[in-house]
């Protein structure tokens, strides 16, 4: 394992993230601040508690979860895409560097950002709603959990993306309404049964259920299954990965 | 000596079928510059690529310093440094950090003597600090130079280096070729260019098709299927050569009033003397002379067509 490589390639997206910060923080920050406001303090006061959970404190979870996908997928994507449309990743594939070690770098580099994009959020949120966190630990693990698989899902992304509208398209058309359908906003329970049935293929509900677990503990879905969940994902992209390189597919001919 | 390059049966059929390398071998020395040279669509990139990890090669085998670039590609690649054809830079990054980047990638630790140093061979250390975007096209080549060498590697590979670029910025390119070879760098360039491979190979690919047709020492191409000309200039027109002078089958310009004449630069008789006696003796009286050696263009014209 060559970890200078994994380190250089690890502190050259970090970097890329800093020199952006206004880009990469803020708006992401901003966007949430105001579903807090709106959702949380304005709307949430007329919305009867769920769970024994207030409305704006009940959201919390799901719009961490809203934003630390989204930004996982499109900051891995993004990494690995980019230097691809530059012509820069030469670079990657004459260096003495394992496909193992491009991962790590990149993948590492987009969760680190995401988790730290989640953690400013949360944060954020303390200003604007009173809520506590049960299981601290769990609630971090989670979030490392999902920023991990979701990186390498994002990845994929970027590695078969041959425009950047492809690089839009997955985020916006498939994560947004799977994310807005995943339970952010509701109790799963509050749904029809054929709905409830319905939503348990979407693979986001498990995460926001798991995550608002380790905040409140109350889940809509038992918290072993969503663990169980993010695990079977994250050996999905896995799979995925391996196969994309060790095959060359849409990477060299 | 073992060759630093050697390539075996090298061969690569694209998914479309095309057909980029049949079966090349060619071993490289280490410390010469070799000129890959062919038109477009030759096969130069393609066989730049496999060397260097960019393309997977269909069959054959190639070792760079004994090690197999697939199967120990580690220690292949780390001896290797490639200079790609287009200018591929992240433009926000500054030149300093973008050597840096490629050393880590290298695995090897950081050493601010040795990108100093290197950036300064390459005229680039006042621009250390500036982000690539800012930088003129010849400089963009430079950094890509630069950072091809910052992992110190003992094989350097140009992918014309001077496609594209002006005349002065050209001459730059071959300076610094030039430069690299005296601190020992084994090159490999590729080219289209015939001027380019005359100026600064010591030894000379021609690649066409697919197939490298030979390589030869750059003298020894240019002596073996060298010619030289004579042109001769006269003083007065000629109605037709005189028929004394049919055995040196000169050609006639009545245009320009020239006699140009042909002959093996290194024949053991060039036959100039007697020339000169018979023009004399037929009262044709010369204005001028001059003599040209044929280029590695001539030399590659009269190949392509030997072989079609």
């Amino acid at each position: 394992m060559n970890f200078q490589s994994v380190k250089s390639i690890y502190s050259f997206e970090m970097a890329r993230f800093f020199r952006t910060l206004s880009q990469s923080l803020i708006s992401p920050v901003l966007s949430t601040s105001l579903y807090f406001i709106v959702f949380g303090a304005a709307i949430g006061s007329r919305i009867e508690e769920i769970d024994g959970i207030s409305y704006g404190a009940f959201i919390v979870p799901g719009l961490i979860m809203l934003s630390v996908l989204t930004q996982s997928i499109s900051n891995a994507s993004f990494g690995i895409y980019f230097p691809k449309f530059l012509g820069s990743i030469y670079e990657l594939h004459t260096a003495p560097v394992s496909y193992l070690e491009i991962v790590l770098g990149y993948v590492g580099a987009a969760a680190t950002k995401s988790a730290l994009i989640g953690l400013v959020i949360l944060a954020t949120a303390f200003f604007f709603i009173d809520f506590e966190i049960l299981h601290p630990v769990a609630m971090l693990a989670f979030l490392a959990l999902t920023c991990v698989s979701f990186s390498l899902f994002g990845f994929i992304i970027g590695i078969w993306s041959k425009n950047f509208e492809q690089l839009q398209m997955i985020p916006l058309l498939v994560i947004t309404p799977l994310v807005f359908l995943g339970g952010s906003f509701y109790s799963i329970s509050m749904l029809p049964p054929v709905w409830q049935t319905i939503t348990l293929f979407n693979p986001v509900v498990y995460l926001i259920s798991g995550f608002r677990w380790a905040f409140y503990g109350a889940s809509d879905i038992n918290i072993g299954l969503s663990l169980a969940m993010i695990a079977v994902f994250m050996v999905i992209c896995l799979g995925i990965i391996w196969w994309t390189f060790k095959t060359g597919y849409k990477i060299k001919t | 000596m073992s060759p630093i390059v050697s390539i075996e049966n090298l061969s690569k059929r694209y998914d479309s079928g095309f057909e980029a390398l049949k079966s090349v071998n060619l071993a490289i020395q280490e410390g010469e510059i070799l000129a890959l040279l062919g038109p477009n669509g030759a096969g130069k990139t393609t066989l730049i690529s496999i060397i260097c990890g960019l393309v997977n090669p269909s069959s054959g085998s190639v070792k760079v310093g004994g090690f197999d670039v697939v199967k120990d590609f580690r220690q292949a690649r780390s001896l290797i440094g490639l200079v790609p054809q287009e200018i591929a830079l992240e433009p926000f990054q500054t030149v300093y950090d973008a050597l840096r980047f490629t050393r880590g990638l290298f695995g090897k630790r950081h050493d601010a003597g040795l990108l100093k140093s290197i950036l300064e061979k390459l005229s680039l250390w006042d621009k250390k600090d500036a982000k690539t975007m800012e930088l003129s096209g010849g400089m963009k080549r430079r950094v890509l130079i630069a950072k091809a060498l910052c992992h110190e590697p003992r094989v350097l590979f140009l992918d014309e280096p001077t496609a594209g670029v002006d005349v002065e910025l050209r001459k730059e390119m071959w300076e610094v070729v030039r430069q690299l070879k005296e601190d020992g760098v084994t090159i490999i360039l590729t080219t289209h260019y015939i001027d380019e491979a005359e100026a600064i190979a010591d030894r000379v690919g021609v690649i066409r098709g697919g197939e490298l047709l030979l390589v030869e020492k750059k003298e020894a191409l240019m002596q073996r299927m060298g010619q030289r000309q004579m042109r001769i200039e006269l003083m007065a027109p000629l109605e037709a050569v005189p028929p004394a002078l049919a055995r040196y089958n000169l050609d006639y310009s009545a245009d320009d009033q020239t006699l140009t004449y042909s002959y093996e630069a290194n024949g053991e008789r060039t036959g100039i003397a007697s020339l000169f006696a018979d023009l004399s003796a037929a009262g044709i009286i010369l204005r001028d002379v001059e003599t040209r050696q044929s280029s590695l263009e001539d030399i590659f014209v009269g190949l392509v067509e030997d072989k079609s």
